[in-house]
């Protein structure tokens, strides 16, 4: 696997592919060269994905062409691709948690490979020369379990410029990171970029903005914008994006704040491998509110909705809803008695995708008289309520029979919205709800969200969108290991301040912090 | 959109048994068979006379029965590879029913070796479903077990206890019980030959399980539980009750099967009776698409492979094991479908393939975008 030769150029050109009903790329032409950050923007089911399969040799086009530096290639696999420098990271990261780095490397190197001996000390001196070259600090001999998200984030791209890519493919790169390593990932990038050529594919307009050299923006498939990232506004490139101007609906915050609905005291659960991962935690929603949780992920929030959900045993401390306390009740108990539930894993279990639309609407009332009648299913009024939802949700889909789990992310969510909504709960917790869902969608989540609080729903929004939490939050807890570590209201929080206490550090409060925080706030109007 | 979906899993369907058909060709070449003549004599044999199609009906009456419990306990989330043993449970239960009350009239005693052998069989499937749903004993594994303690209890029932003193007396030793009393027949629906009641039985379960899985909230909730077992406990489906139900299902489906092979053919329990119905029920049940509307027809089309393979056996020396191998490579291919419509890599090279053969088919490609 030897380079031929650095990679100066890629260049697509008339791409086109097609499947049974649908044009997943419409005579696509870009270009990237070395030195260069080309952004390629576009909501769910645009055909990012495919495209850049197409790239590394997943798909093979119908019609169009690849030329490397001039050089029309044509990949039938990755490795193809990696032996001219083209190298991918994908969104999900592709590493073995109980290996260190090195030997993650040497998975994917064959020349490590001889017989009856795998050269890992020349994996990790490959890491270092690697790490040193393009400044991304890796310690080889980490077991991968250890890494924080960031850490491995860097650990992908390392991989990637080992295994010999020069031009790399960034999946949505910043979908689980922190704002700080949001904002250290984008500067060595910039900094990589002078040697590389990257292709960068995000939702998030201020990153593109932020990093991007170029912008290609497709819709339906087709390539409708190309331009200077540096002459246009990011609510400029959303509208192009979407098709239409998207305005992200804010909380007006009216200050109404109802009774206290749901009381969270001293909740301790225990996790997956047996450890306390709430300890002690403390919370109240009130009605008629939204209370943001804003959090990196993995410090709680799972676990603190499914506590909630009855999906997971509480070891201790109480969940007082109303009159009742809710620890270690049924999920059907709990689901009776008013509490919706949007989950973080939305395939599959907020919804079951073999079913339809119109069955997955039902998910928990098909037992109820509305639906079913001495326990046989009332096909009618089930089909009604699915058109019904279906037209006040805007959830596009072929027909209310069609399997849900072939729907877009967007889609999918509006469906569990729909089922969450209409059962008119008294409180609504959703997790990550708009995590990967492109711009429109996320616009109509929001809208619904908002509007179910001025009827006096209580609402607890989980989320690592720092946007997201201060556009809709009436108040905002920040969760850290297990424990609510401060909970202030939405006008006071800042990116910043919100940022430090996201990583563990109570903020001091000082005065000095609060001129600084204004201004910051205002940058990132 | 739907009717396209139908139309392409039936051609998959139609693709696999032609596959199928092919590969067991190539044995057949090998045994030194000529495959045309065999195929030939397997399709039409059985059904040139109107006892060879009454014949076919009478095998396909426990296939269609088992096939039905197993397609309940597929469809929620449960693999029941155990019914040879429930049907063997379904039998002695009934047939110790019937020999119980030997002056009982028709109207009881029918109706109750029915039930006892649905009630048996539902026990047998209903262990390995409280083991799964309790203690997170895999199915497979215990079914089969089952399946040995079944055999085992069957055995020795019959060559003990059971055995017909008859045989004892004149010392011939055949392990078989004694004969059912009369009143506990299913009746004969064509006279002179062998088919019974069992099949109307059998369509009117069919009826019955289409309605409790499509049209019942409690059908749902096995389905549910089935097809996302996450998303259940999320809606506050209780999952390990519903794995617990479907198997007392599965199992008394089976039972059931069981207990109409004694009272509708052989009207004793006999060694060998269920000749490998729970094993066959289970591609039945799967070349049926596990559901009711497909399950029957594929049962009949099986009936016609057992009647068709002793006939070849007779006439062309081919040996009715065959069809053993035929099942056999009908269920590697129906598996190696479904995981083939499951991954869109491997269509879309599959059809790159196809597309190479042929420039034409090009337009046929399918594949979803991911």
């Amino acid at each position: 696997m030897t380079a031929l030769e650095p990679i100066s150029e890629l260049k697509l050109e008339g791409i086109t592919k097609r499947f049974p009903g649908v044009l997943a790329c419409d005579d696509i032409s870009l270009q990237v060269r070395r030195g260069e950050v080309l952004a390629l923007v576009g909501e769910n089911g645009a055909g990012k994905t495919t495209l850049m399969n197409i790239i590394m040799g997943l798909y093979r086009p119908d019609s169009g062409t690849i030329s490397v530096n001039g050089e029309e290639v044509h990949f039938r696999a990755p490795g193809d691709a990696y032996a001219r420098g083209i190298g991918m990271v994908h969104q999900h990261f592709m590493l073995v948690p109980n290996m260190t780095v090195a030997e993650n490397l040497a998975l994917g190197l064959k020349e490590l490979h001889h017989f009856m001996n795998l050269d890992i000390k020349g994996a990790a001196k490959r890491i270092r020369e690697v790490s040193e070259r393009y400044e991304l600090p890796v310690n080889p001999d980490a077991y991968i379990w250890q890494l924080s998200v960031g850490e491995q984030q860097r650990v992908e791209l390392v991989k990637t410029l080992c295994l010999g890519a020069r031009l790399l493919i960034l999946d949505e790169p910043t979908s689980a990171l922190t704002p700080q390593e949001t904002d250290d990932l984008i500067e060595r990038l910039q900094r990589m970029a002078s040697e590389l050529a990257i292709i960068f594919i995000s939702h998030k307009l201020n990153e593109v903005k932020a990093l991007s050299d170029r912008v290609s923006i497709l819709r339906h498939g087709a390539v409708v914008f190309n331009g200077q990232t540096a002459n246009h506004e990011p609510s400029e490139l959303a509208a192009l994006m979407t098709g239409h101007d998207v305005v992200l609906p804010r909380n007006e915050g009216s200050g109404l704040q109802g009774e206290p609905l749901l009381s969270v005291r001293n909740l301790c659960v225990r996790g997956d491998r047996g450890n306390l991962v709430l300890d002690g935690f403390n919370l109240e929603l009130r009605a008629g509110e939204i209370l943001g949780m804003a959090g990196v992920s993995g410090n709680g929030q799972r676990e603190f909705a499914d506590a909630l959900a009855g999906l997971r045993p509480v070891e201790s401390g109480q969940m007082l809803f109303g009159d009742t306390d809710l620890a270690n009740r049924t999920p059907r108990e709990i689901i009776h008695a008013g509490m919706g539930y949007v989950p973080e894993d939305r395939q599959t279990e907020g919804i079951v995708p073999s079913f339809s639309v119109k069955d997955n609407l039902i998910l928990k009332d098909f037992a109820e008289p509305r639906f079913s009648k001495l326990a046989f299913l009332r096909r009618k009024a089930i089909d009604s309520n699915a058109e019904m939802l279906k037209e006040r949700f805007d959830i596009r889909c072929p027909s209310t029979s069609t399997a849900t789990g072939s729907l877009s992310g967007g889609n999918i969510q509006k469906v569990i919205l729909a089922r969450e909504i209409s059962r008119e709960p008294k409180a609504l917790v959703a997790v990550y709800p708009t995590r990967g869902i492109d711009m429109g969608a996320q616009e109509f989540i929001h809208e619904q969200l908002l509007a179910r609080r001025r009827e006096g729903i209580g609402i607890l929004l989980i989320s690592e969108e720092l946007e997201e939490v201060m556009n809709l939050s009436d108040r905002i807890a920040v969760i850290y290991k297990g424990k609510i570590l401060k909970v202030l209201p939405a006008v006071e929080a800042t990116r910043e301040r919100l940022g430090i206490l996201m990583a563990g550090l109570t903020d001091p409060d000082s005065p000095g912090d609060a001129p600084a925080a204004a201004q910051a706030g205002v940058a990132h109007e | 959109m739907n009717r396209q979906k139908v139309i392409y899993s039936g051609a998959i369907i139609l693709a696999v048994t032609l596959i199928a058909a092919l590969l067991v060709a190539l044995v057949l070449f090998a045994i030194g068979a000529s495959p045309l003549a065999t195929y030939k004599t397997i399709l039409t044999g059985p059904l040139s006379d109107l006892f060879g199609v009454t014949e076919v009906l009478v095998r396909s009456v426990p296939l269609m029965l088992v096939a039905l419990g197993i397609a309940i306990s597929f469809r929620s989330g449960i693999l029941n590879i155990g019914a040879e043993g429930q049907i063997q449970m379904g039998v002695i239960a009934s047939t110790a029913m019937a020999l119980a009350m030997p002056h009982a009239p028709k109207a009881i005693l029918l109706p109750a070796a029915l039930m006892a052998g649905a009630l048996a069989g539902a026990v047998w499937g209903g262990i390995a479903g409280w083991l799964k749903a309790k203690l997170q004993v895999n199915e497979i594994l215990s079914t089969v077990m089952l399946n040995y303690i079944a055999a085992q209890v069957y055995t020795f029932l019959l060559r003990g206890p059971m055995l017909d003193p008859n045989e004892l007396e004149t010392g011939s030793g055949t392990p078989q019980s004694m004969r059912l009393p009369e009143m506990a027949f299913l009746d004969t629906l064509v006279p002179g030959t062998r088919i019974h009641m069992g099949l109307i039985l059998a369509l009117v379960a069919a009826l019955l399980v289409w309605m409790l899985l499509w049209k019942t909230t409690l059908g749902y909730r096995m389905r549910t539980a089935g097809a996302g077992a996450k998303a259940a406990r999320y809606a506050g489906i209780p999952v390990e009750r519903y794995l617990i139900v479907a198997m007392l299902m599965a199992g008394g489906f089976a039972g059931l099967a069981g207990a109409v092979e004694v009272s509708g053919v052989h009207h004793r329990a006999i060694e060998g009776i269920s000749s490998g119905y729970g094993f066959a029920g289970i591609v039945v049940a799967l070349f049926g698409a596990l559901h009711p509307g497909g399950i029957v027809p594929s049962a009949v089309f099986f009936g016609i492979l057992l009647i068709g393979a002793d006939m070849t056996q007779r006439s062309a020396s081919v040996p009715a094991n065959m069809v053993l191998v035929l099942q056999g490579v009908i269920i590697l291919s129906i598996v190696s479908a479904q995981s083939f419509l499951r991954n869109p890599y491997a269509q879309e090279r599959f059809f790159r393939w196809f597309a190479r053969l042929s420039p034409s088919a090009r337009k046929a490609g399918k594949g979803t975008p991911s």
